[in-house]
């Protein structure tokens, strides 16, 4: 059977991708940043997932304003790097598990998850820089090492999902993967975040105390932390911190309890604080 | 319109329902800059490609002078605005240092310095004095 064995957190920052894609990182503003991820790089290795339920929001690449759909589950084969007005990243295509993917959208929207299904859809940075920091530099015709469902989260126009939605999503989405019969080792993903405002006059907000708040209540209280209302998200992290419902999703997927074995957390990449962690399900 | 509680957030734009009805058309061509050939046709007549999209005339200005902030205010989003920043060969951080109205410098030395701080920074009544 399909099970469910860890989940990561990880910040998207556009700009972690292009410094990875124009070589910076060993440079003194990056190195740091980088640092972090060298434990969930070898991590990776040794857990060799098979899938990666990977819960991102798009940018206005995929969807513009003319459809803004919640959730948008990618059961397409592929999935390519957009054109986000730089050219597309130099990252693999990825693939997806198709077969996975629609048992996934039958089995929660039965369970009165209403998801969009997408069946052609390019990725923006929000799906390839967490593949990217957690896989490492990929040279030209490399694959990525496993293949990846992504899960588009609306959190561009208010209101995102509650943090509670995403967070019983995410159950729903360990009840589908528990039910397929494949033998497949699945990791879910939650991307964005943390504290950071991109706009107006408030722009560059950092608050380090939130942000370890939400990381602690995520690994000890999941629960209380899908409770946290938008309005705070938005006046403490910042009005696009808010990214961080997404990461509910990816512990609504976990055990109740959890084994947190990497931590990291960076301030700044660009207009960001950096946050990442790495939670194992005890069973 | 109905009080919202995000209203007494400073220096910040919620893009709402009534922010996106707002901005429609501004956000539809900022978005349309992410393909390639229309960022060309932009380039070579700014006006023209402008006249393709039904804004308002305080959109277009906005637009023309590269007015973030005024971009916003007008129903704009960061993540569209962001593109018609690309087409300029702004990156967002260079983006957030225009609409704060200070220098690429001092807005980078600020974010190493650990950021802007959220004491201070919470509600509008923080502002009034400013």
């Amino acid at each position: 059977m399909a099970k469910v064995t860890a989940g990561v957190g990880v910040s998207h920052v556009p700009a972690i991708g292009v410094a990875m894609d124009t070589g910076l990182t060993e440079q003194p503003y990056w190195q740091p940043v980088f640092e972090g991820f060298k434990f969930s790089r070898t991590w990776m290795k040794e857990s060799k997932p098979d899938v990666i339920v990977l819960v991102y929001n798009d940018h206005c690449t995929a969807f513009s304003a003319e459809c803004i759909p919640t959730f948008a589950l990618g059961c397409a084969a592929e999935f390519a790097p957009a054109d986000e007005g730089w050219g597309p990243r130099p990252v693999p295509v990825l693939k997806g598990h198709q077969e996975l993917a629609s048992h996934i959208a039958q089995s929660v929207i039965l369970d009165e998850f209403d998801l969009t299904i997408m069946n052609a859809m390019e990725v923006d940075h929000g799906a390839t820089v967490p593949l990217s920091v957690m896989f490492g530099d990929m040279e030209e015709g490399d694959e990525w090492p496993c293949l990846v469902i992504p899960l588009c989260v609306n959190v561009v126009q208010y209101p995102p999902p509650t943090g509670n939605r995403c967070y019983n999503l995410g159950k729903a989405i360990r009840r589908a993967v528990d039910s397929y019969p494949e033998d497949l080792q699945v990791m879910v993903f939650g991307t964005g975040g943390m504290s950071h405002q991109l706009q107006a006059e408030r722009a560059g907000l950092i608050n380090p105390e939130w942000d370890k708040r939400f990381l602690d209540l995520l690994t000890e209280d999941p629960v209380a932390g899908s409770q946290i209302p938008h309005v705070e998200y938005m006046r403490e992290a910042g009005s696009e911190g808010i990214e961080m419902v997404m990461w509910h999703v990816m512990r609504g997927a976990l055990d109740d309890e959890v084994t947190e074995v990497h931590r990291h957390y960076h301030i700044p990449a660009s207009n960001t604080a950096v946050g990442h962690i790495i939670l194992e399900n005890k069973s | 319109m109905t009080k919202k509680d995000y209203d007494d957030i400073p220096g910040t734009f919620v893009f709402d329902a009534d922010r996106s009805r707002q901005g429609y058309h501004l956000n539809m061509f900022c978005s349309s800059l992410r393909l390639a050939k229309n960022r060309e046709a932009m380039q070579a007549d700014p006006e023209g490609y402008m006249a393709g999209f039904p804004m308002t005339a305080a959109q277009i200005e906005a637009v023309r002078e590269r007015d973030w902030n005024g971009m916003l205010a007008l129903g704009g989003n960061i993540y569209y605005t962001s593109k018609l920043a690309a087409f300029d060969k702004i990156n967002f951080q260079d983006l957030a240092a225009m609409m704060t109205g200070v220098s690429r410098d001092e807005y980078r030395d600020m974010m190493l310095n650990g950021g802007r701080s959220i004491e201070g920074n919470r509600y509008t009544s923080e502002w009034e004095d400013k």
